[in-house]
């Protein structure tokens, strides 16, 4: 039996905090919610909230270039998830080998995570540069390309060379999450199934990954998260060209609020986003809880 | 309670410090762009002429890049963050709709009026009120390389653009550069002045006489065919579908191209050893026109700066203003951009080294083209700039991406 006066002192501690998570995120959430509803202009959004319903949620869902944005998230997000999650596996399997130098190449992993996410895009410009570009070089030194070609110009590539360049910086986290859970796997069940004659595939699917699910799972959540999200990349290495081929929601969220200046239309775009984010978290959770079950 | 006491000394503290530097000092907060015109150095040295002028006034000088430019004037009107702003000649539409510059009207006597050239004018002014001074008069040029020429066999730059094309397509079969064209047509403003330009010199109208867009017809149509022609003829550098102003600079400077447009501070960039390879070699002439239509084609790029209207500093800002676009330290930077004032370009002093720049500079800014004048035109702009890069890479017809956007654009109005 938990006591009257615990629960008040709780709850006293606990209302500073309360106080300001509800004027830092709880106002600004309701306003939003309050403006996508209206047609609020940036400049002075509280002398034109012009009531509008749902307007603006129709607008926005038979738009066919916001559909078309939301397909550039979606693909953006499941493959740089997706290959994060492999790479980042692997690596932290080899990181996971006792060899000379192990430690060396653990602390390197940092170093994509440590910069800023502006400066791996300016970088990776400079590498797919169409005139003096590393890739190009490199392809053509190879034999693998017969002349300099434009990456981030065509709309055939564009986006799967950002999504190289988002890779590239995030796969680092997963590795980190997955190294981290392969300490705790203890060594005795592997020589056990060894000792059953478990080949290393078998080990691999029925003892590691199983163990490292659930860290997984959470590493899985947040770079979904994060990537549906995605900005700055976008914005620093293509702004949405060529032919808005790379503009995602994100994007197309900014420039409806602060270049076309509607932030209500703006603010019911950026909620349908979060919906499509809740969704996907909700089912992540099922997931996760599913698993914690069986 | 000691502890209380030291807090209340540091409030007190801090109060006394900020109150003092306001007495004494206003610091104005400005915001240019990093981009074409006038280059950083000479903003700040102008700025420090401006500050060893007015002791007690100091300037934060901010540079940001031009597709940044509009967004950050626009955000930062509830931040009330800048006192001096540098504009684009397409936005006073919407920055007086929404009341975002002070109207300066009153500031500018009629000896400036007079003096300034007219076509600077257009940028700061709307609906009769001036929302500012012009400080950049800039159009886009046509740069050539004259050795290119030379060794094709010609002995003066094209007049028309058809004869560009005939000259390119001369210059590319004899091998002397891969590409002969360079353009800035990645998906963004430089691709519209470009566009502008040609429609220009074609006859093209953005909007006809009720202002319904008319760009999809007549010039506005050709302009877009013969860009997308000049891919496909391979005259083009196929990578312009990706370049802004400084990518031209870079690709026309390494001599890997015989043609570039671009704005007037090109001019002696590339002519200078340091920065290029083919100084010496660069002319520089109005884009061309077509025959029967034009002599010239230009696009009206000039810029102006405006005080916000959240701006706490007018008096200082707007003399801060005064002195940047004085014909004096205006003439004195001459090399990069060239001067708003009309006399400026009868002046020994603005004139010497430069003469191509400053004789192509009296043609086209005669002749300058505006761009819509309408409040939405940051969208209008967008669905543009899709439309365009949609038919240069192939994806649709010229006619149709512009009907789209056309139809668009009507939607917005």
């Amino acid at each position: 039996m938990i006591s009257y006066r615990k629960t008040v002192t709780a709850w006293l501690l606990l209302t500073p905090m309360i106080v300001i998570i509800l004027g830092v995120s709880g106002y600004p959430l309701i306003k939003t919610v309050y403006y996508s509803l209206t047609g609020a202009k940036l400049i002075a959004p509280d002398l034109t909230d012009a009531w509008i319903g749902f307007g603006n949620y129709i607008r926005a869902l038979s738009s066919s270039n916001f559909r078309e944005a939301i397909w550039h998230t979606t693909y953006f997000a499941v493959i740089s998830v997706g290959v994060e999650m492999i790479i980042g596996v692997m690596v932290a399997l080899l990181l996971n080998e006792v060899f000379v130098g192990r430690t060396l190449l653990r602390a390197m992993l940092i170093l994509p995570l440590a910069l800023p996410t502006v400066v791996n895009a300016m970088m990776w410009r400079l590498i797919y540069n169409p005139d003096f570009g590393a890739l190009n070089a490199l392809l053509v030194q190879l034999g693998m390309l017969d002349a300099y070609r434009s990456w981030l110009g065509d709309p055939a590539t564009a986006l799967d060379m950002v999504i190289v360049a988002d890779v590239w910086k995030n796969f680092p986290l997963v590795a980190l999450i997955a190294l981290a859970a392969l300490q705790t796997v203890p060594k005795d069940l592997y020589e056990a199934a060894t000792l059953d004659g478990a080949g290393m595939w078998n080990r691999f699917w029925r003892i590691t990954l199983p163990a490292i699910l659930g860290p997984l799972s959470v590493a899985l959540v947040l770079r979904t998260i994060e990537a549906f999200k995605v900005f700055d990349i976008i914005y620093v290495m293509t702004r949405g060209g060529p032919a808005s081929s790379t503009k995602t929601v994100s994007f197309y969220v900014y420039q409806e609020a602060f270049a076309y200046m509607r932030v209500g239309s703006g603010a019911s775009y950026a909620l349908i986003v979060v919906l499509i984010s809740a969704c996907l978290i909700a089912g992540y959770m099922y997931l996760i809880r599913k698993h914690g079950e069986a | 309670m000691k502890i209380k006491n030291i807090l209340k000394g540091a409030v007190f503290g801090v109060f006394a410090v900020s109150g003092a530097a306001h007495a004494a000092d206003v610091t104005l907060n400005a915001l240019f762009m990093a981009q074409a015109a006038y280059s950083e150095d000479d903003i700040r040295n102008m700025t420090a002429d401006f500050k060893a002028a007015n002791p007690g006034v100091d300037v934060n000088v901010e540079l940001v890049p031009y597709e940044a430019l509009h967004d950050k004037i626009v955000l930062s009107q509830s931040a009330n963050g800048y006192d001096v702003v540098l504009y684009d000649v397409i936005w006073p539409a919407e920055f007086a709709q929404y009341k975002l510059l002070d109207d300066v009207t009153d500031r500018i006597d009629d000896k400036t009026r007079k003096a300034v050239l007219s076509g600077a004018w257009t940028t700061v002014e709307y609906d009769g009120k001036y929302y500012g001074m012009p400080w950049i008069a800039d159009t886009k040029f046509l740069f050539y390389n004259k050795d290119m020429l030379k060794k094709a066999g010609f002995d003066h730059p094209p007049a028309t653009w058809e004869e560009l094309e005939t000259q390119a397509k001369a210059i590319k079969d004899k091998g002397i550069v891969d590409y002969p064209l360079v353009w800035s047509w990645s998906q963004s403003e430089a691709a519209i002045c470009d566009y502008t330009t040609i429609l220009s010199g074609m006859g093209g109208q953005f909007l006809d006489a009720d202002g319904k867009p008319a760009f999809n017809t007549g010039g506005g149509l050709k302009a877009l065919q013969y860009m997308v022609g000049t891919i496909n003829d391979g005259v083009t550098n196929p990578n312009s579908r990706e370049y802004a102003e400084e990518d031209v600079r870079r690709v026309f400077s390494s001599g890997q191209a015989a043609f570039a447009l671009n704005w007037g501070y090109m001019y002696n960039l590339a002519n200078d050893p340091a920065e290029s390879q083919v100084a010496g070699n660069v002319g520089i002439v109005p884009a061309p026109g077509e025959a029967g239509v034009s002599k010239a084609s230009a696009v009206n790029g000039s810029m102006g700066l405006g005080i916000p209207t959240k701006s706490t500093h007018k008096e200082e800002a707007w003399k801060y203003i005064q002195f940047l676009t004085s014909q004096k330290v205006q003439n004195k930077y001459a090399k990069l951009s060239l001067p708003v004032w009309e006399a400026s370009y009868s002046n020994p002093d603005v004139i010497k080294g430069q003469e191509p720049f400053v004789n192509a500079a009296k043609t086209s800014f005669a002749v300058m083209a505006p761009r819509p004048t309408m409040a939405s035109y940051q969208e209008a702009s967008a669905v543009l700039q899709e439309a365009l890069q949609n038919a240069m890479l192939g994806t649709a017809t010229p006619t149709d991406a512009l009907n789209n956007a056309a139809k668009t654009i009507a939607d917005l109005q």
